[in-house]
């Protein structure tokens, strides 16, 4: 990961645009920048004129003196001082103004970007790092910063101070002037070489970057590997190699930006003495008259090299933040998850065969199905029917295969299958994490795309392959499945998945915190923490993915009972590769290759001496 | 702090001198230069002497061009020495992480070991670079342009004696007043950023929770934690500039009064007055890069203590270099043993654990999620230290061995395994760097890893991705076996190592085992009572106890613990 320092030369694609796009979000503060656009010019304006008014300072407050007379100079000075007090102020009115409007833009940019994310489909998690998506806010974003605070302020002020300072010169001596020109051309030339040679040592930078990276990722992971073979000193020597290989380059990178200033620094001085020694020339030829001119003029061409430095040391960053900002946009520009659902989820009463709607926690559901002039009520019941499912990840490439399957109110379905036959996927579609490609999913006789999304997820419990906790106490971690869960339904859904025992053995009990995913717990506490969170959530349909893979078989026996009443009156699907686990199941589907081979009961399959039957006496490996 | 990162320069410590040194002859003459000015104005223009004017140009002109060559040469110099000191620390680190025991591991998460790595060390390098580019240039510049600026005139430089020690209060003031607040400002930086990563990682469990909204909601507090914390910063920074602003107007304005009127009262040369302005600025300015140094040290400070918490770990386990001993066989002892992860010797995870294993024996360990099975095994080839106890192997204390010599002999395959990136050969070369063709085939063969091996169209050849990521789960644990094979240990553990195993290759492995190994001490930790119901003794552990010991008949008569693992596994087979 490249510090928020270094330069990167990705270049934007399209200029135009993301500038006017970031000034949109500028635009918010229209007053405030308008403001702070006429203080910068204040500022410089200042720096400027404080600069010109020395010339009249030396030529007619000082020189032609000849009787003593203090008055023009004491003028001379106070009008000076009101232009610098005011150039100091406007410095400072601006800072703050930009401070302000810049934190609450990357405020806003921040929040939008990960509102924006919670919309996206899994399908762009999945083909996004969380490396690279972390990076768009920390590397990105900061780069967008170091602009919006400083890059455009300075490039402001100095394209200002470019300007003004060369009309005041041309004012002051056209002679002198020429000389500014020839010094521009060198200067400009010394910029573009000395970027574009660095351009490609900072791009061999970041490739050595990612192999050191790369390399310290993999060991470090694999570290207790390297100790048990003792292969300490191999891996240090491959370290090594990486390691001096990155060193080079960046010594080289890092050369090339550092040796721009002071050869502009000086280049600045050389022309400073190219001036003086010319001025004093041309003043004795008698081209120029006064020696205040000189002394200005000199003053200006240490003001006039500075902010052509200052620019041309800001465009490499500010080519960096229009590149990030680029990334962020494109990101804001994601499609979001597509949802055309207009059936929604409520709290239901049942009177009889009467269901009204409630606001009420009831732990029972209803959809509620638009229809003409008015609201219809179905009672949410976990039916679920797959009709000639047909799914791929990418095109043209099916992981599910003409798949039909049933589920009624309160059954056990079990998938058994090898990994990437295709278990997790049917999964992923009944809570449309993925839209199928053909065929039909029909919830309660609803159509599973007329359901709201988030109302659909609401109606199922999850318990995932992996687990993931969040940083917070264990009560806030089971709390997540429903949030206005009392104290007492937390621990009672701690003790239907058997994590009470061990809760209450943490040093703080249900206060404990747990920190990175819960690293202080072991694979099955974690898997037990999940169920309880499942459990909290009372949905009527619970999809358990490998959900006690990492609990001892002991243990699991233990919690059977409350899974069993997890369980009850709940359509569930169950995806386990301990054939243990789903040996109970109403129904077991075998999957191959997308495909559902074999279906039945636990004695049916058995009984045909096929697929199950092989893995159920270990006579075949499971991928 | 120096002393812990002086080492880290080893070899680059010259670009480290050169660099300021250079920077050193820049600043003199680039002081020089507005005094020869002075000079031009005062001396050749009041005498109209050409000659004059012409010498002192070119000696500026001259002085400026050398000036410039030392100034890139410093920039050279000050990137290589600080890319030099970044590859120190890093070596460092590297170096410091393989000497990390388990626990030391442990303390650490893989992901922050990474961040110290990359991120923290980055840092370093660009702070040091600043600080070798403006240590002495800032001073000297204050120095010498102070000294010319009293050579040019002595009454007006004076001027300086008030203005650099208010402006240098102000801005120290100021860099110092701003740390805690950048620090708090890192804080939530640190606090937002986990958040993201917490939800990115976890973002499925956040969509099946429909929890979209109220993540957001949460990250909008934290992103206006990070906004308040920034503002109230960097609002201190940014006095920084207007007050520098101040104090060069004021000097400069104080020095045009006194000047002026020196110059008016014939005491003084117009060109001189020019010279001291132009000193002002250089004097102020090189304050104020000063100030930016100390500002960049103050936020470098978050990643040099993260740097030197990974230097100060005391690695928790200790070698014992000199040792001559050698493993003589395969047996191990446990010796009142007991352990436990914290310092917190409350806080026990194994206890009282008496054992004694013979040379050769195949033993097999049961017992529940959190038992302790894994910690026990751990211990015997030092992964930990006993907090109490001691654990024999060859009939001498394993704290008594070189820890190479140890784990030479105690060949272990952990429960969470890893493959490298490289090829299969590779792989399984890490075993025994020199094993022949022969014996890896041989090693490949036992673990029953080689028929699928040779089923791959490149066979030994076959490159494996990060992680193992192209071979099964089964095929992975097999491959680990192999390459623990390869090291010829006089004993072997496996911590459920075959559980992705179908059960038919699970029982020939085994029956290699015991056939072609059997002067190798085995030790089996398995979910499956089948992994371990032909060992010579079981071994039931339970809440980091033994509970029973035996083999599977006796335990299954008397051992309530194992009897009930058996049941849970029989029932669907009756």
């Amino acid at each position: 990961m490249p510090g928020p320092h270094q330069m990167k030369t990705a270049k934007p694609k399209n200029f135009k645009d993301t500038i006017l796009r970031i000034f949109s979000y500028l635009w918010d503060y229209k007053f405030l920048l308008i403001l702070a656009c006429i203080c910068i010019l204040l500022s410089s304006a200042g720096g400027v004129l404080g600069t010109y008014f020395l010339r009249s300072l030396v030529n007619d407050c000082i020189i032609p003196i000849k009787d003593g007379n203090l008055r023009p100079l004491v003028k001379m000075l106070f009008k000076m001082g009101g232009v610098y007090i005011m150039g100091a102020a406007a410095t400072y009115i601006y800072s703050r103004l930009m401070l302000y409007i810049t934190t609450n833009t990357l405020k806003r940019i921040r929040c939008q970007l990960f509102t924006k994310l919670m919309t996206l489909p899994v399908k762009y998690f999945d083909t996004h790092t969380h490396g690279e998506l972390m990076s768009r806010f920390t590397n990105d974003v900061d780069t967008m910063r170091e602009m919006l605070s400083q890059s455009i302020p300075n490039f402001i002020s100095s394209s200002f101070t470019i300007v003004s300072v060369f009309i005041l010169m041309i004012i002051l001596s056209p002679i002198l002037t020429l000389l500014v020109l020839g010094m521009l051309a060198i200067m400009l030339f010394v910029v573009s070489t000395v970027s574009r040679k660095g351009v490609g040592f900072f791009r061999k930078q970041q490739e050595a970057v990612g192999a050191v990276n790369g390399f310290v990722e993999e060991t470090v992971e694999g570290q207790k590997v390297v100790k048990v073979f003792c292969r300490e000193d191999e891996v240090k020597e491959e370290f090594e190699k990486l390691n001096a290989n990155y060193r080079d380059a960046a010594a080289s990178a890092h050369t090339t930006a550092n040796v721009l200033m002071p050869i502009m620094g000086n280049l600045s001085y050389i022309h400073y003495a190219l001036t003086a020694t010319a001025g004093a020339y041309f003043y004795l030829k008698g081209f120029i008259h006064d020696l205040g001119t000189i002394v200005s003029f000199l003053q200006f061409t240490r003001t006039f090299s500075q902010p052509i430095t200052q620019i041309s040391m800001q465009i490499n960053s500010i080519m960096a933040s229009l590149a990030g900002a680029e990334r962020v946009f494109a990101v804001l520009d994601e499609d979001p998850e597509i949802d055309e659902g207009n059936v929604t989820l409520v709290n239901a009463r049942l009177d009889g065969d009467k269901i009204t709607e409630t606001d009420e926690f009831t732990g029972k559901w209803a959809w509620k199905v638009p229809s003409e002039g008015g609201y219809e009520y179905v009672s949410v019941m976990g039916d679920v029917k797959l009709n000639n499912v047909t799914f791929g990840y990418e095109k043209n490439k099916t992981v599910l295969n003409d798949i039909s399957l049933y589920a009624k109110p309160g059954q056990k379905i079990a998938f058994v299958g090898s990994t990437g036959a295709g278990k997790t996927t049917i999964t992923n579609l009944l809570n449309r994490f993925y839209d199928i490609d053909a065929g039909t999913i029909t919830y309660d006789g609803i159509e599973l795309c007329d359901i709201k999304k988030d109302d659909l997820r609401r109606s199922m419990s999850m318990v995932l392959q992996d687990t993931h906790l969040f940083t917070g106490t264990v009560r806030d971690n089971i709390r997540y499945g429903r949030a206005d869960a009392t104290d007492e339904d937390v621990e009672r859904a701690a003790r239907l998945a058997n994590a009470h025992f061990f809760i209450s053995h943490l040093p703080e009990g249900y206060d404990t915190v747990l920190t990175g995913d819960g690293a202080n717990l072991s694979q099955g506490q974690r898997q037990l923490l999940s169920i309880a969170r499942a459990a909290i959530a009372n949905a009527p349909v619970l999809i358990l993915d490998e959900a006690t893979s990492s609990i001892d078989t002991r243990t699991e026996a233990l919690i059977e009972k409350g899974m069993d009443t997890l369980m009850e009156g709940r359509t569930v699907f169950v995806i386990a590769h301990r054939l243990s686990t789903v040996r109970n199941s109403n129904a077991i589907m075998v999957l191959e290759n997308g495909k559902i081979i074999e279906r039945g009961d636990h004695d049916d399959l058995i009984a045909q001496k096929g697929r199950y039957y092989k893995l159920y006496m270990g006579m075949f490996e499971l991928a | 702090m120096i002393k812990k990162f002086s080492p880290c320069l080893k070899g680059y410590g010259i670009y480290a001198v050169l660099a300021p040194a250079t920077i050193a002859l820049e600043v003199i003459l680039e002081v020089f230069i507005p005094y020869l000015m002075a000079q031009i104005i005062d001396i050749g223009i009041n005498r109209g002497d050409y000659s004059f004017i012409l010498q002192r140009g070119a000696l500026m002109v001259l002085m400026a061009i050398l000036s410039l060559f030392c100034g890139a040469l410093s920039g050279a110099f000050a990137a290589r020495a600080s890319a030099g000191l970044a590859y120190g620390v890093r070596k460092k680190l590297y170096e410091k992480i393989q000497d990390f025991s388990f626990a030391n591991v442990d303390k650490f998460s893989t992901a922050s070991l990474v961040t110290r790595m990359t991120t923290d060390v980055n840092s370093v390098q660009q702070a040091f670079m600043m600080i070798i580019r403006s240590c002495i240039r800032s001073p000297l510049m204050l120095i010498t342009a102070t000294i010319m600026a009293f050579r040019l005139n002595s009454q007006l430089a004076s001027i300086f004696l008030f203005a650099i020690p208010v402006l240098g209060t102000a801005l120290f003031i100021i860099a110092k007043m701003a740390y805690p607040r950048f620090a708090k400002m890192f804080e939530k930086f640190d606090y937002m950023n986990r958040r993201i990563q917490e939800t990115l990682i976890a973002i499925r469990v956040v969509k099946t929770f429909v929890k979209g909204d109220y993540e957001a909601e949460e990250f909008e507090k934290a992103a206006d934690g990070v906004r308040a914390a920034q503002v109230k910063a960097e609002k201190l920074i940014i006095t920084n500039g207007p007050i520098m602003q101040l104090t060069i107007y004021a000097t400069t304005i104080a020095i045009c009064w006194f000047g002026g009127r020196s110059i008016i009262a014939g005491r003084m040369e117009v060109g001189a007055l020019t010279g001291v302005i132009t000193y002002v600025s250089q004097i102020l300015m090189s304050l104020m890069m000063l100030s930016f140094v100390f500002v960049s040290i103050v936020m470098t400070r978050a990643s040099i203590a993260r740097i030197c918490e990974v230097f100060d770990e005391i690695p928790d386990i200790r070698d014992n270099p000199s040792s001559e001993l050698k493993v003589s066989d395969g047996s191990i002892e446990f010796n009142n043993v007991s352990f436990s992860y914290s310092k917190n010797k409350e806080n026990k995870v194994l206890s009282d654990i008496n054992l004694k294993i013979g040379s050769g024996d195949k033993i097999g360990i049961v017992g529940a999620t959190g038992s302790a099975k894994t910690t026990l095994v751990q211990l015997i080839p030092r992964l930990y230290d006993v907090t109490d106890g001691k654990v024999l192997v060859g009939g001498h204390d394993v704290r008594d061995y070189k820890l190479e010599e140890l784990r030479e002999n105690v060949a272990m395959v952990l429960q969470k395994n890893v493959l490298f990136t490289g090829t299969i050969r590779d792989n399984l070369k890490w075993g025994n760097e020199s094993a022949t063709e022969e014996e890896i085939i041989k090693a490949a063969k036992k673990a029953q890893a080689h028929d699928f091996i040779m089923s791959f169209p490149e066979g030994y050849d076959t490159e494996l991705g990060q992680g193992g990521v192209n071979v099964s789960g089964g095929q992975k644990q097999r491959l680990c076996i192999a390459r623990a094979l390869l090291k010829n240990p006089k004993i072997i553990i496996l911590d459920d190592s075959t559980s992705a195993v179908d059960t038919a290759t699970d029982s020939e492995i085994r029956k290699t085992f015991r056939e072609e190994l059997d002067h190798v001490t085995t030790i089996v930790i398995a979910q499956r009572i089948a992994s371990v119901i032909d060992a010579d003794k079981i071994v039931v552990l339970d809440e980091g106890k033994i509970n029973g010991v035996g083999t599977h008949d006796e335990l299954l008569g008397e051992n309530a613990i194992y009897r009930e693992i058996y049941q849970s596994q029989r029932k669907g087979e009756q």
